[in-house]
């Protein structure tokens, strides 16, 4: 399930339940029907997402290549530690930072 | 304790969470800790993510889910007869995807290796796909 706002030029989406093959085909389709010419940077809120597998990894890097020509950042807010865990093996942390909240994600914008 | 199942259900990617929760299910029987546990749904979504994206191309068929226990040690059989894998160590390769146009991550092998004691595969072209994830719970101290 997800819930996505927009502030000035970041897209908010706020994920919860499991993201799976399953579910990150329908949330792919409402986050890049969220994004516009404007939107610059993304924040993905993952405190209430309780599994993530691989399929989650392609739908998030399939959202950073979006914002790619625009220089945007991509932000994800309090993930569980399952959830982290599969970012860190992914390398994703590479390219992506980890804030605690909305808030302090909005700040590095 | 020794248990087991069989089951089988259509490729469709809605089954991707009953696997994870047939699993979850058959496995907390050993009482393992989170992160254990965790880590084997996890496998599992790789597995059968993997049966439901590659091995029917033309229309969805049928993925069998098994589990065996035999002491502290849990055994998981994902199955196909699907197109089954040409290159096994290829696929294994971390990154490799079969599917570059669909936002794959080519995780799913190493995910497996990673989380389990053991990964095997028995697969070849036309013949079908068989994963075994075996995870031995340790049993020590740990959130339950």
């Amino acid at each position: 399930m997800s819930i996505i706002k927009t502030e000035k030029n970041t897209l908010i989406a706020e994920i919860s339940g499991e993201l799976d093959h399953h579910s990150a085909a329908k949330l792919r389709l409402e986050i890049d029907s969220a994004i516009s010419k404007e939107t610059k940077n993304i924040i993905l809120d993952l405190t209430n997402l309780t599994f993530m597998d691989s399929s989650g990894i392609g739908m998030i890097m399939g959202r950073y290549k979006k914002i790619q020509h625009n220089c945007g950042k991509l932000i994800i807010v309090s993930p569980k530690p399952q959830v982290k865990r599969i970012l860190e093996m992914s390398g994703l942390l590479n390219i992506i930072t980890i804030e605690a909240s909305i808030r302090q994600a909005l700040k590095r914008m | 304790m020794e248990n087991r199942f069989d089951m089988e259900f259509i490729g469709i990617s809605e089954n991707e969470s009953l696997a994870r929760s047939i699993t979850s299910a058959f496995a907390a029987m050993l009482d393992p800790t989170v992160e254990e546990l965790s880590e084997l749904k996890t496998a599992v979504s790789e597995a059968v993510t993997n049966a439901i994206v590659h091995a029917y191309p033309e229309e969805a068929g049928i993925v069998g889910l098994s589990g065996k226990i035999k002491g502290k040690t849990v055994y998981i059989t994902v199955s196909d007869n699907g197109i089954g894998i040409p290159d096994i160590e290829r696929a294994k390769e971390p990154l490799y995807t079969g599917k570059p146009n669909e936002e794959r991550s080519g995780l799913g092998f190493s995910i497996m290796e990673s989380f389990c004691d053991k990964l095997d595969i028995i697969s070849s072209s036309g013949e079908g796909t068989v994963i075994t994830l075996t995870k031995h719970f340790g049993g020590g101290k740990g959130e339950r």
